[in-house]
């Protein structure tokens, strides 16, 4: 199979360039090395969308970031997306700090960032009630948000499948091949032939940018843990919050997620294995300190799950977005770490701008922006759901408890383009087994579901692909 | 709208012991309303023996034990609805529930019978530090896929937690063939029963280890080991007495909660200790006229219990539905110095009945004395050989006692070591 385009990496960076792409009269495809999008670092992030006064003025982050935010609302919106504008402070807890605040307020207006204000105790105590007493002020930054990354991945995998980008799991690109024609990449489901490639790689972006002779990108892996706690508490912040950064990234950060729940982290450990996604008791107990110190009241007495990702730290800190020279056509977008994925609209559409450069991109006749929004029994009155019952009876069992996920649901995330085939894609499509009990009832339920949508036994359906298998052979 | 007398959530050995009861007491009209595909709960998938003892005077399997009420209730003219979901039970009883068949289904009840059972604790409650690889689920979700799927959850097995359900899946494992490494448990002592220690345990060899947890989970995909160590006084684990064990299955079997979204939600204030609703006497809640029994209410030891509570909370809402229910002035029950907590929470002065306090102890204790008092006088007391926090206890008080206590007097029941 011959594509214009191959983008390599399904993470929300490349999911939402394969979207932008599929706009146009060329054949892509989204080729990702795991049973399901968005895998790596965009599963396991804070979820949130900056401001944009982090960056130094200047940068490429800082461009993209402020535009991406801007973007996110109406992005969101197209996709079916939950999005909340919810603001963002950077608490100041000494006189000093004020200072660091105040930097990153002058920093954020000269990268454009809308919205900003500096604000004293008085105020901070007022917008978030439940901040420290030792709290002094706050850089409050209006236009920031919080986001599911994996849903909106999901969702722009969906459109960019629908316009036709053809999606393909399980597929790493061991080695690539250039000759006349552009390139062949080797990959685990066979040869792939392509004219450009994208380098949506995330944490493997070097080593792909490497298969073509470019060792330019330099890439840390750091660590980040989390803990993720019960919607009963999900309203003990209001903005995200954030304490003063250092030369380690945002710190610790207390934050309510799109869905409701309360969100505490990360640490930031540079480390060897970048697929080391282990919660460590050093960690956990650092995210809680940390956390304690913007909200007295946090307490992992609610905690319902903790989690680990890691993020592609460019050494020179800035996003790595361009051709390469070793390769003509081959285009990488590395680096992408936080503000990534309130970057990523923006990146999508500077990468179709650099790709037009050499491709000549024609729209197509028949296109859409718009992903239709699933099915949420949960959101729905008592009328939708007797009328949605009587189309469709699969929508009057309920299957997950905690969450209230029904079997259509679970089967229309199977059924969907680039749909779910292992049970935490159904969780993160779906929220099924994302309660309290954590899948402990449903667990085995959506494992039936998926094997009878599938046409496969049971024992072959794993947790996420690979050997994450759940369950053996039939009992004696 | 459909119109029962009674509506009783769930159809597991609490619902259905409630509807016959309260059907045996002239209650005409009644619906069950199971979310599973049918009735029984969590006993369908309890295959072992060991339920009835009390009740029947004979041992039973748990399908066994809940065949029986299924019977009696297929003899009766209780309406029974399964793979229905309750989702709501708003102001003045309106239960809203929805199935595949009937779509969304709104019923006006007179009483309404809380039976909802309780869940296992998941790991993000333990926060276990590791991978979020395969292998790792509770003990009852394990007796799921090999009692009701017919599939081998694994093959080499560590188990965290010593309740009941963790050591009967030790054995289960062990005679389909897995090797059960070791039973960890964070207390000093069992969380469950002493004959399943004794049976599932100590006659298959499988060691118990207490004050002991589990650190750590290995492995990218699948589970490929954990850390264990060794926890302090404080439950804490200390430093340098962690010890690597391969398997590729942990089953946690680390608490039961009772599930009370549907409480909750109906603005019922749970009690902190039991997580179930506070109750009266005759198990009625805070709600004139929602009643609560089992799981949910209090997490028990032997269904046999279960079916007893049930049985009360039956006849409560019989009476209640007839208009002869007592409700007055009440006294309140409280557990001290050892004694977790007291079901009920609350007693009609007024009572018809005798009242058995339902509780638990929070340490263990051989030849202890439990005492009932009030206002500083003793009421009774009774000797135990004894009492560990895995089984249930109780005292008896005379109607004749509490009539002659005063309004909103408080009974204190403790433990004499």
């Amino acid at each position: 199979m011959t594509y214009d385009v191959a983008v390599v990496g399904a993470g929300v960076v490349g999911g939402l360039i394969a979207r932008e792409l599929s706009r146009f009269q060329i054949k892509v495809a989204l080729l990702e090395k795991c049973n399901d999008v968005a895998m790596g670092t965009t599963k396991a992030n804070s979820a949130i969308v900056h401001g944009g006064f982090d960056a130094q003025n200047g940068t490429l982050k800082a461009k993209l970031n402020v535009q991406g935010t801007l973007m996110m609302p109406e992005v969101c919106e197209k996709l079916s997306v939950p999005f909340k504008k919810n603001g963002s402070v950077v608490v100041a807890f000494s006189e000093k700090e004020m200072d660091h605040v105040k930097e990153l307020y002058e920093r954020g207006i000269k990268n454009g960032v809308p919205e900003l204000s500096v604000i004293d105790q008085a105020e901070l105590r007022r917008i978030e009630p439940n901040i420290s007493d030792k709290a002094v002020g706050a850089l409050l930054s209006e236009s920031a948000g919080i986001v599911c990354p994996y849903e909106l991945t999901i969702a722009a995998v969906e459109n960019a499948v629908t316009n036709g980008v053809e999606f393909i799991r399980n597929c790493e690109v061991k080695a690539i091949n250039e000759n006349n024609d552009g390139y062949v990449l080797d990959t685990t489901v066979g040869e792939i032939s392509a004219k450009y490639i994208i380098n949506a790689a995330g944490n493997f972006s070097d080593e792909l940018a490497k298969m073509v002779g470019d060792d330019s990108i330099e890439l840390v892996p750091r660590k980040g843990e989390y803990y993720v706690l019960d919607k009963s508490v999900g309203n003990l912040a209001i903005h995200t919050i954030f304490q003063c950064p250092n030369e380690m990234g945002k710190g610790i950060l207390v934050t309510p997620t799109v869905d409701g729940n309360l969100l505490i982290g990360p640490t930031a450990l540079n480390i060897e294995d970048k697929e080391d996604i282990t919660t460590t008791p050093e960690g956990l107990k650092e995210i809680v300190e940390k956390a304690l110190k913007s909200v007295p009241i946090v307490s992992t007495r609610n905690a319902i799950t903790s989690f680990a990702g890691v993020r592609a730290h460019p050494v020179n800190d800035d996003f790595i977005i361009g051709w390469c020279d070793k390769s003509a056509n081959f285009l990488n977008v590395a680096g992408v770490e936080s503000p990534g994925l309130s970057s990523a609209p923006a990146i999508a559409l500077y990468v179709r701008e650099i790709l037009n450069e050499k491709l000549e991109l024609k729209e197509k006749t028949e296109y859409t922006d718009v992903r239709e929004e699933p099915v949420r029994f949960r959101h729905m009155s008592d009328e939708e759901r007797a009328e949605l019952i009587k189309k469709n009876p699969a929508y009057g069992r309920i299957v997950c408890r905690c969450e209230t996920i029904t079997e259509g649901e679970i089967i229309d995330a199977i059924k969907a383009p680039a749909g779910a085939r292992d049970v935490d894609g159904v969780k993160r499509r779906t929220r099924a087994g994302m309660g309290r009990c954590q899948g402990g009832f449903c667990g085995s339920k959506v494992v039936e579901i998926l094997a009878n949508e599938l046409g496969v036994p049971m024992s072959d359906i794993t947790k996420f692909g690979g050997d994450s298998k759940i369950i053996y052979e039939r009992t004696k | 709208m459909l119109n029962y007398d009674l509506v009783v959530v769930g159809g597991g050995p609490a619902g259905m012991a409630a509807a016959l009861k309260a059907r045996e007491n002239g209650v005409e009209s009644i619906i069950v309303l199971e979310r599973a595909e049918t009735l029984g709960g969590i006993l369908e998938q309890c295959i072992h023996t060991g339920f009835g003892l009390h009740y029947f005077g004979e041992e039973l399997s748990g399908p066994e034990y809940a065949g029986r009420f299924m019977k009696m209730l297929e003899g009766t003219d209780i309406d029974v609805k399964v793979d229905t979901m309750v989702l709501d039970i708003a102001d003045g009883n309106v239960v809203t529930a929805v199935n595949k068949k009937d779509g969304l289904l709104k019923i006006q009840a007179k009483a309404v019978v809380l039976a909802m059972g309780c869940r296992e604790r998941p790991r993000g409650a333990l926060s276990i530090a590791g991978s979020r690889c395969s292998g790792i689920m509770t003990a009852g979700t394990a007796q799921k896929y090999v009692n009701i799927d017919g599939y081998m959850p694994g093959h080499e097995v560590v188990i965290l937690g010593s309740g009941d359900i963790g050591l009967i899946m030790a054995r289960r494992m062990t005679l389909e063939g897995a090797k059960v490494k070791m039973v960890c448990e964070l207390m000093p002592y069992s969380g469950g029963l002493t004959r399943n220690i004794v049976q599932c345990l100590d006659d298959f060899g499988i060691p118990l280890k207490l004050s002991c947890t589990v650190v750590a989970t290995h492995g990218k995909d699948r589970l490929e080991g954990v850390t264990i160590a060794k926890v302090d006084e404080r439950l804490q684990p200390i430093p340098g007495t962690e010890e690597y064990v391969s398997c590729d299955t942990l089953m946690l079997s680390v608490g039961l909660i009772p599930e009370n979204e549907l409480s909750k939600n109906s603005g019922l204030q749970l009690d902190v200790i039991t997580s179930g609703p506070k109750v009266d006497e005759y198990r009625e809640t805070e709600h004139a006229g929602v009643f609560a029994c089992g799981n949910v209410l209090q997490v028990h030891d032997l269904v046999d219990y279960v079916t007893e509570e049930s049985q009360i909370a039956g006849l409560g809402a019989a009476k209640f539905i007839k208009g002869e229910k007592v409700t007055g002035e009440c006294v309140y029950t409280k557990g001290i110095n050892g004694v977790r907590y007291i079901v009920p929470q609350r007693i009609n002065r007024e009572t018809d009945t005798d009242v058995k306090l339902y509780f638990r102890v929070g340490a263990v204790y051989n030849n202890a004395k439990i005492i009932v008092e009030c206002d500083g006088k003793e009421i009774l007391s009774k000797k135990k050989v004894k009492l560990c926090p895995g089984e249930m206890e109780y005292v008896t008080l005379k109607q004749s006692v509490i009539s002659e206590l005063p309004a909103d007097a408080v009974i204190n029941v403790r433990v004499e070591a």
